[in-house]
């Protein structure tokens, strides 16, 4: 049998694994059997749209444009997203599809401009794929923390205006601390790679039969660029957070 | 021990038709007001007067919602917000304290400072030396509201403004810093003091501007305001009971 080839019968096995979830929900009272069942239902049909859209795009003769449609169209979908779990932050919304978009630029500028991986349907929209939904959660965790650290810490951050600092300069502090915040959950993840767990990319290359070696150099190669991304669009979402707190005069803007 | 003074011209604001605060409720509702900063200048009134308001506008902190103001007749707007800053320094009720040790904090003030000059930024507010290598976190509240006097003073100011910064110290250290005060002023820095204490006011202010309900109801030195035609006046810069019976 070909590895890959779940199959309709494997597919539903699988499911078994839902129904082991479910089942303790019932047997500990925990009453989220509706819930698992609604989620794993949605992963399915979301997974198989994707995949038969992803058939569209990533085959061989299919133009680049598709791909590049598929691109900007995660990208909004991803800054929707970011705006929709922190609305109340100014601009929210440009300013992270500003910086998913830098983000892709960057990292997939550096992959392909060096041709780890050469430039077709097949390689652009997994690999934005993996820029765009790991960066999402650090953007919006940056986000928020920057925005409550511009009100708990008002009184440091004026204390710095009130001795002639600039705005950039008496934010950096707060900008340091919430920029190691974001990061240090994706550094933790890179160092504990292949010790505590196997990576997804890397799993799925074994199970479909690629040699270990290979499937690691894949894995290494995604590792850094989800690093490098994570790391670009946090810095993108600051550096313009941090401008729309403040007004042109160097003063805070209080958002009470 | 006294600070001399490194800028000698005193400073002068001048506020015409100052409205601020939120727009759809203004704290501050039109006020016109000479402020020439000499020794020590309260600024007394009850609570949401609209003292720290006043106070804000005159480095910048916040802009007025309209009206102007002019230091040394010049537009604040048209300064340079650092060089506004540095030129009219700010003391908290809450002293901020930046991370790391005195001599860090200083150095916010003055990223050049050397080792003997932080020494005599400290001395001239009646600090120790050897609290330089202090964590800036285990200094008590006076002794914080000293350092940052001294990080103050690091700009080499020409007026320093205090928002009720002995608000939360006790009574050792409110004498220390008002005793500094005194200092400052005598030795040339100027003080635009914030406080609603009537005896406090009394200790340390030579002139006093009187807010109420977000307007000036009286401005001038201590005796001229003791003999003012309002009770509210005379009850708010704490007129002993001897010259109300007098007046």
């Amino acid at each position: 049998m070909n590895p890959t080839d779940v199959g309709l019968v494997g597919l539903a096995a699988s499911g078994i694994l839902v129904a082991v979830a479910v089942a303790i929900s019932l047997w500990r009272h925990l009453g989220l059997e509706r819930r698992l069942l609604w989620a794993a239902l949605r992963a399915l049909v979301q997974l198989l749209i994707v995949g038969f859209a992803l058939q569209l795009v990533v085959g061989d003769d299919d133009p680049l444009v598709f791909s590049a449609i598929w691109l900007v169209a995660m990208q909004f979908f991803a800054a929707y997203t970011t705006w929709k779990r922190a609305r109340d932050i100014p601009s929210v919304f440009g300013l992270s599809l500003l910086a998913y978009a830098a983000s892709s630029l960057v990292t997939l500028g550096v992959l392909f401009g060096f041709h780890v991986y050469e430039l077709e349907g097949r390689t652009i929209v997994p690999l934005a794929g993996m820029v765009v939904g790991n960066s999402l959660s650090a953007t919006v965790l940056v986000s928020r923390r920057l925005f409550d650290a511009s009100r708990e810490r008002s009184a440091e951050i004026e204390g710095r205006l009130a001795l002639g600092l600039s705005a950039s300069d008496a934010f950096q502090p707060v900008l340091r601390d919430s920029l190691r915040t974001a990061l240090i959950p994706q550094i933790e993840t890179t160092k504990a790679v292949g010790i505590i767990f196997l990576p997804g990319a890397m799993v799925g290359l074994i199970l479909a039969g690629v040699d270990p070696a290979e499937a690691v150099k894949v894995q290494i190669s995604v590792m850094y660029l989800v690093l490098g991304s994570v790391a670009t669009t946090t810095t993108v979402m600051s550096l313009g957070i941090s401008r729309e707190l403040f007004t042109p005069s160097d003063q805070l803007i209080r958002h009470d | 021990m006294r600070y001399v003074a490194l800028v000698t011209a005193p400073a002068t604001f001048e506020l015409t038709d100052v409205v601020a605060g939120p727009e759809d409720d203004p704290i501050l509702k039109g006020i016109s007001l000479s402020v020439p900063c000499e020794g020590i200048l309260a600024i007394a009134g009850p609570s949401g007067a609209g003292k720290s308001t006043l106070l804000r506008l005159l480095n910048r902190l916040d802009d007025p919602l309209s009206g102007t103001i002019t230091l040394d007749g010049r537009s604040v707007t048209e300064w340079e917000p650092g060089d506004l800053r540095r030129r009219v320094a700010m003391i908290f009720q809450t002293a901020p304290i930046f991370p790391g040790t005195v001599f860090d904090n200083l150095c916010v003030a003055r990223p050049d400072l050397t080792r003997d000059r932080a020494e005599q930024a400290v001395d001239h507010v009646g600090m120790p030396g050897e609290l330089l290598d202090r964590s800036a976190d285990k200094l008590s509240g006076g002794e914080a509201q000293r350092m940052t006097i001294a990080r103050a003073l690091l700009t080499e100011p020409a007026v320093l403004l205090a928002d009720e910064p002995t608000a939360s110290l006790d009574t050792a250290s409110r004498q220390t810093i008002e005793d500094l005060a005194r200092e400052l002023a005598d030795g040339g820095v100027p003080l635009v003091w914030i406080t609603h204490d009537t005896a406090q006011l009394r200790r340390i202010a030579d002139q006093a501007v009187v807010l109420v309900d977000g307007t000036v109801v009286a401005s001038g030195d201590l005796r001229e305001l003791d003999r003012h035609d309002d009770s509210r006046v005379r009850e708010l810069v704490g007129t002993p009971a001897s010259d109300e019976n007098a007046s």
